[in-house]
């Protein structure tokens, strides 16, 4: 059998600071999913989305079937409209068998709230995020 | 000379074979054979009825069933108010579970959804190959292959429906020392002694609350809390809230722990376990004299992974396409408990109902219509006059029961091609990645706040847009002001 959830959990960057119990708790938290080839993940305008990690694949985010960016193990998508309530702004499809962890936006925010270090590592992440976005446009 | 071969289905090519004889395989058997689809239906077991012939071990279903409804017995309206009978297009076969419940309570025991499911069996005249166990599995080109202990079958599709009962130990050290929840079977044994169940979900606290009156101590751990919101909710709460509600008002007979399982320990009489806190911090160590572990199922897939079958949760379920088909390998699929692997859309986080009968009867319903379709036999899709269209919707809107039961999964979908046809029910997300340019799916959504909704997903030259009604208190949406906002929409 392939390595557990937890232990695939455990090596993800964004709950790099969590114990091992609290890694524990976080896969008793999120739902695992996996997707196809060519499936859909997330849907532009459709809302109730939730927040996505990837544990295994990779996956492509598109704009009016425009490939955007390119996402892979570790790298989290969603959270934007988990958080601000909007419908997503692009379709999040796979591209290669892709397996995440998958949470609710109506339980992200209280998970973030009772993790603050995930909710950190987030953040960071996003920075890091804005500083590439900010360098295509100079 | 070769005896008599006097069961059903001797070994040979069917166009579809089901494995299992439980509420997925006969509903199955069932919608197939409504659609002259060839097959043959094995099991291992001798009688119908499949988990229920052990499970739940020590209560009632958590189920609920109502023997008088709104609704009359015979209608299909009233599979709402019934989640345990299968379903049928002749009334005859509608509800048979409420004439076996003696109306303790509006939950069937075990023998009552027993009883219920062989009197389908019986009056559907389902066949099905008896002690007839699968053991291997192989594809040979468009071909399944089945190996089993009366000889090889071969199929174009093969539907497992063999349920997720087998037990299932988390990868805790030295848990698996433990006895596993389908092994308690005499409560008396726990007279007076001290009991550690790991796992806080159905079968944890239905072993608890069976333990109640003879346990000195029972102590329940597992990492997540335990969703007492939600469950209050619930036909669950019969079996979570009595030991929880001990613990809850400190009573130190019984403790729900949200507690990474360490290690399990075998002491001079008795167990010793460590664990660590989760919501809280630190580390707790007991001494006790007996550990459960209620931590699951898993389906028993035997050697589906080998063949590339991919799973989600440790191996437990397999991944699966909308339609329950393999997402890895072609033409193996999946009916009851299983069809869980295909979460849905899973709005705001709403989940489906196919790890009980009530959803995955439906699932099965769609199942039988998609291979049929596959299989080159046609399927009814009538066509609907212009008139009849919103009415029809908002009669489906507030009674279909798979749209209320299987809600924001299943939908009634209808396709604009030169006139309007009824494509049946269908997932949501086989409509919303579909191809059809012009087609309406109806469904039934909850909002964050938990209230009820109808709502439309309406594409039109190719892009889908969703259009939510209002919620209504009593959710009756035959009347003029939604009649006006339907046709709102689809001018």
């Amino acid at each position: 059998m392939s390595e557990s959830t937890v232990d695939s959990l455990a090596r993800l960057a964004l709950f790099a600071d969590l114990s091992r119990p609290q890694v524990e708790e976080v896969s008793h938290l999120f739902d695992e999913q996996v997707f196809a080839e060519g499936e859909r993940v997330l849907r532009h305008g459709l809302s109730g989305s939730s927040f996505y990690v990837v544990l295994e694949g990779e996956a492509s985010v598109r704009i009016d079937g425009d490939e955007r960016m390119q996402l892979g193990r570790g790298d989290f998508f969603g959270e934007i409209s988990a958080l601000t309530g909007d419908p997503p702004s692009a379709d999040v499809v796979a591209t290669s068998l892709l397996r995440c962890l998958v949470i609710a936006a109506t339980q992200l925010e209280e998970f973030l709230v009772e993790h603050p270090r995930v909710m950190l590592r987030m953040l960071q992440a996003e920075a890091r995020r804005l500083q590439t976005a900010g360098q295509w446009q100079q | 000379m070769a005896a008599v071969d006097e069961q059903p289905f001797s070994p040979g090519t069917y166009d579809v074979v089901v494995v299992g004889s439980g509420p997925g395989g006969l509903q199955t058997s069932y919608c197939l054979a409504r659609l002259g689809v060839d097959h043959a239906v094995l099991s291992r077991d001798d009688v119908p009825g499949g988990m229920f012939q052990r499970f739940p071990l020590f209560q009632r279903l958590i189920t609920w069933t109502k023997p008088d409804a709104p609704a009359d017995r015979k209608t299909r309206e009233y599979e709402w108010y019934d989640h345990n009978s299968l379903v049928a297009d002749e009334p005859e076969l509608r509800a048979l579970v409420p004439p076996e419940m003696n109306r303790e309570y509006d939950l069937p025991s075990r023998e009552e959804m027993l009883r219920g499911l062989a009197a389908f069996a019986k009056r559907a005249r389902i066949n099905v190959r008896y002690g007839c166990t699968w053991e291997a599995t192989r594809r040979e080109r468009e071909e399944i292959v089945l190996q089993t202990s009366d000889g090889e079958y071969r199929c174009r599709a093969a539907v497992f429906a063999i349920g997720i009962t087998e037990p299932w130990i988390a990868p805790v050290p030295g848990l698996d020392r433990a006895t596993h929840y389908v092994d308690v079977k005499d409560v008396g044994a726990y007279e007076n002694r001290r009991v550690f169940i790991v796992g806080k979900r159905n079968s944890g606290f239905e072993v608890a609350q069976a333990l109640l009156p003879w346990a000195r101590q029972i102590i329940l751990a597992s990492p997540s809390p335990v969703q007492t919101k939600t469950l209050a909710l619930s036909p669950l709460r019969v079996r979570y809230l009595h030991p929880y509600d001990e613990y809850a008002r400190g009573g130190p007979g019984t403790y729900v722990l949200d507690a990474a399982i360490d290690r399990v320990e075998r002491g001079a009489d008795g167990y010793r376990v460590v664990v660590a806190g989760t919501t809280w911090e630190g580390e707790l160590t007991f001494e006790v004299d007996d550990v459960i572990a209620a931590t699951g199922f898993q389906a028993p897939l035997q050697d589906l992974p080998d063949l590339g079958v991919a799973t989600v949760s440790d191996g437990r379920v397999p991944a699966l396409t909308p339609f329950w088909e393999s997402l890895t390998v072609p033409g193996i699929f999946f009916a009851g408990n299983a069809t869980q692997g295909a979460r849905g859309l899973g709005k705001r986080g709403l989940g489906a109902s196919s790890s009980a009968v009530n959803g995955f009867r439906y699932n099965a319903c769609v199942l039988a219509s998609h291979l049929a379709e596959r299989l080159g036999k046609p399927v009814s899709r009538p066509r609907l006059a212009g008139s009849e269209l919103v009415p029809y919707l908002l009669h489906e809107l507030s009674h279909a029961p798979e749209l209320w039961i299987q809600k924001g999964y299943l939908a009634r979908v209808l396709a604009f091609a030169g006139g309007i046809y009824d494509q049946g029910i269908a997932p949501v997300t086989h409509f919303l990645d579909g191809t059809v340019p012009d087609a309406l799916a109806a469904t039934i959504e909850v909002d964050e706040g938990g209230t009820i909704f109808p709502i439309l997903y309406l594409r039109r030259s190719g892009e889908v847009h969703e259009h939510p009604l209002p919620p209504h208190p009593l959710h009756v949406y035959e009347n003029e002001s939604y009649r006006q906002e339907v046709e709102a929409i689809l001018r």
